[in-house]
């Protein structure tokens, strides 16, 4: 029999798991699997330019093919510059394996160079993590990793592989087994609780489906999409449920919350059921939770049993995947309806297109200013939602939830639990690996884009032509908001503008830039950039008074919006 | 209110502290904890006293249950289980109390386990208001020392 080193089993079983690409970065502790991926033929390593960016792109990856996202990095630095990416992924929920080199096992707690305990420091931020202690665990730790990570509620997966156990020689036909007693996720909702739901939700008069990320991680949105057209019921979604049903379905009532449409948070208020399906009723959504739908009865579904009746009181809990709970709801709603007949929803169905047509989100299109909003609907009506929308975090973000209207799953990809500011550009490079044949674009703020604009280097090397929508105003604007609006305009560390010219920033990695101040040119520029074969950003000087709106102040009912103010600073 | 939370687990090294880890994290207080293998000794079992409200304890129950590691949760209540917990107590006996010290382990059965000119090592099992009164009724002698192992709870046969 053949022996192999652990590094090459290590490759040899991420083969098994069909996994393409690892997003990492060599180091001292890691320098014999990476000899390995010297020989690896089948999976491409992808070099970033930080670990953290590593991470997001396995992240971003996962988000937009649905399978486990691989990241690599060293011990102790490199580690734990993944950790925001690990925690980024655990928050969203977001399959992603991440690896790291150790220290020898000899050496292992005795604060050896580039040593950290990076098991004990993701610890509350994976799923669960191994050491490897032995290679004979390897094989085992890799396979329980990618089923752990992908199955149940999603979520990040760390195997810390000390650098003796990569120099150890191991069997070749060794294989992986799975044997995890306590871990055994549940797929099938309760019949029951399935039954007495569809007999809740048939006799509501006001009924609101509230869809999130979980919708999307099981793949369930066409199951939604059905149920919600046939029992005509609308359809309200979290900021990473965008995409879980068609924005431009007149029974969508886009995102609610915090920046959501005052219509869905006037339907969150009036209904009386509100089906939550793979939410977690977030504080962004529920605002003030003791005023959060007081009106309403819930059902909730999801996965996770801890989150039901973490945040707000259910009425019927069903415990199971969403995908497999939407197929037997559906049957079930169907019976009552043959025997019953539909469910008479008009009068709801109306007092909420007439919400629609009065509260509609919105931007001054009679300013000479550049608008945001504007922007991103041009991007909407030049892509026609077919595109890959990146975002960071902040104000663009928000910007590119109320305007871009999401129109199929994995298509809306932004960090959502965390809010992490530079996610969107590394994680535009794993969407592009994840789908070469998509329109990527990256939607940004200059204070986002900064914290990891070295992932430029990493579009560049690999030619992923991802187009970079930068909203310029010159400020750390979601912050900025805050402080106009709750801190008597007191700007404390706000203001960045005019330290760097982007174009020349992007020129100097190989990338193209346009710069465009006038709203006139916003099409032409966006259309140039798609035509462009390579990384494109395109700095837009937008008004830097513009802020997001409608906005739940605080503290406040969800219902209580501070309506549309148009900015009109100009660009000073 | 007390709860006893009785938690199987792999034998694996860092379980522990993952455990540990998600009580602090979410923000609840260990009263105590017990740990040993079980009759399998790729088991363990960890028995931790947490003090909580029902929704809250509900919480942290569901929260162990996503612990890869943890194979099954139960919880235990005094109608429900048998609790005990073992103290060692050292006793100070300078003042010519030692045969009144005697009298009062003898009406709790605990056992002498060391004897000094000055002091007395007892041992005793039982409840939590069973080592409650026994430390009452010690305390006025003077206490030197005293240790205890944490409850360990097992429910009554069916």
């Amino acid at each position: 029999m053949g022996k192999i080193s652990g590094s090459q089993m290590l490759l040899k079983c991420l083969r098994e798991e069909g996994v393409e690409y690892i997003f990492g970065y060599p180091g001292g502790k890691v320098i014999p699997i990476y000899d390995a991926i010297y020989d690896e033929k089948k999976i491409k390593h992808i070099l970033v330019r930080h670990e953290q960016c590593a991470a997001h792109a396995a992240d971003g990856y996962a988000r937009v093919t649905g399978k486990t996202g691989v990241c690599m990095a060293t011990s102790g630095p490199g580690g734990t510059n993944l950790i925001t990416g690990i925690a980024n992924a655990y928050m969203d929920s977001i399959p992603i394996v991440a690896i790291t080199g150790q220290v020898s096992t000899s050496e292992i707690g005795s604060d050896s160079f580039q040593e950290a305990d990076i098991t004990g420091i993701t610890s509350p931020i994976t799923k669960h993590n191994y050491l490897i202690k032995h290679v004979r665990e390897l094989p085992n730790a890799i396979k329980e990793a990618f089923y752990i990570a992908s199955t149940g509620r999603p979520g990040p997966v760390l195997i810390d592989v000390p650098i003796d156990i990569q120099n150890a020689l191991i069997d070749e036909n060794v294989k992986g087994e799975i044997n995890l007693p306590g871990y055994k996720p549940t797929i099938k909702g309760n019949l029951k609780q399935i039954r007495e739901a569809a007999f809740k939700i048939y006799d509501s008069k006001k009924p609101v489906i509230f869809s999130g990320g979980g919708v999307i991680s099981s793949n369930a949105s066409t199951e939604l999409t059905e149920f919600a057209r046939y029992s005509k019921i609308p359809v309200t979604t979290s900021l990473l449920g965008k995409g879980s049903f068609p924005e431009n379905d007149e029974l969508s009532l886009m995102m609610a919350g915090m920046h959501g449409t005052k219509y869905a948070n006037l339907a969150f208020v009036n209904a009386d059921l509100i089906i939550g399906i793979g939410v977690r009723f977030d504080d962004r959504v529920t605002g003030k939770l003791s005023e959060f739908a007081k009106n309403a009865e819930i059902i909730h579904v999801d996965i996770d049993p801890a989150e039901i009746g973490k945040n707000v009181k259910v009425k019927i809990p069903i415990v199971g995947d969403a995908k497999a709970i939407l197929v037997d709801l559906f049957k079930e709603y169907e019976n009552i309806v043959k025997a019953k007949g539909e469910a008479n929803r008009d009068e709801w169905l109306k007092t909420i297109k007439e919400w629609k047509i009065k509260y509609p989100v919105r931007y001054d299109k009679n300013s000479n200013l550049l608008k945001p909003g504007f922007i991103i609907e041009t991007l909407y009506e030049i892509t026609k939602g077919d595109a890959i929308i990146c975002t960071e975090v902040g104000q663009n973000q928000m910007w590119a939830a109320q305007f871009y209207k999401t129109l199929y799953p994995r298509t809306f990809i932004s960090s959502g639990g965390l809010g992490t500011m530079g996610f969107g550009l590394p994680a535009s490079v794993g969407a592009q690996f994840g789908r070469p044949d998509k329109l990527v674009f990256d939607i940004a703020g200059d204070g986002s884009i900064q914290m990891n604009s070295h992932e430029f280097a990493t579009a560049i090397v690999n030619k992923l032509p991802i187009k970079i929508i930068l909203l310029n105003n010159g400020y750390l604007g979601m912050v900025k908001q805050w402080q106009e609006l709750f801190y008597a305009e007191r700007y404390s560390e706000t203001c960045i503008r005019g330290c760097v010219d982007f174009i020349k920033l992007i020129e100097a990695y190989g990338g193209v830039g346009i710069r465009v101040k006038d709203k006139k040119d916003v099409e032409k520029a966006i259309k140039e950039a798609i035509n462009i074969n390579n990384l494109v950003l395109i700095d837009f000087w937008i008004d830097p008074g513009e802020n997001v709106f409608p906005m739940v102040p605080p503290g406040s009912p969800i219902d209580e919006m501070l309506e549309y103010k148009s900015g009109g600073e100009g660009h000073k | 209110m007390n709860h006893i939370i009785s938690v199987l687990v792999e034998n694996k090294s860092g379980v522990l502290a993952k455990i540990s880890g998600l009580f602090s994290r979410r923000g609840f207080n260990i009263e105590s904890l017990a740990v040993g293998t079980t009759d399998n000794e790729k088991i363990s079992r960890i028995t931790i006293v947490v003090t909580a409200d029902e929704s809250s304890i509900e919480q942290i129950t569901k929260q162990l249950h996503k612990l890869v590691n943890v194979i099954k949760i139960q919880r235990l209540d005094s109608e429900n289980a048998i609790r005990r917990e073992l103290i060692l107590v050292k006793v100070n006996t300078e003042n010519k109390s030692r045969s009144e010290i005697l009298e009062i382990a003898t009406i709790f059965r605990a056992n002498v386990v060391d004897v000094t000119k000055t002091s007395l090592l007892l041992e005793l099992t039982g409840t939590e208001s069973k080592i409650k009164a026994f430390e009452e009724l010690l305390k006025p002698y003077g206490i030197l020392e005293f240790v205890r192992t944490g409850m360990i709870a097992c429910a009554r046969g069916k």
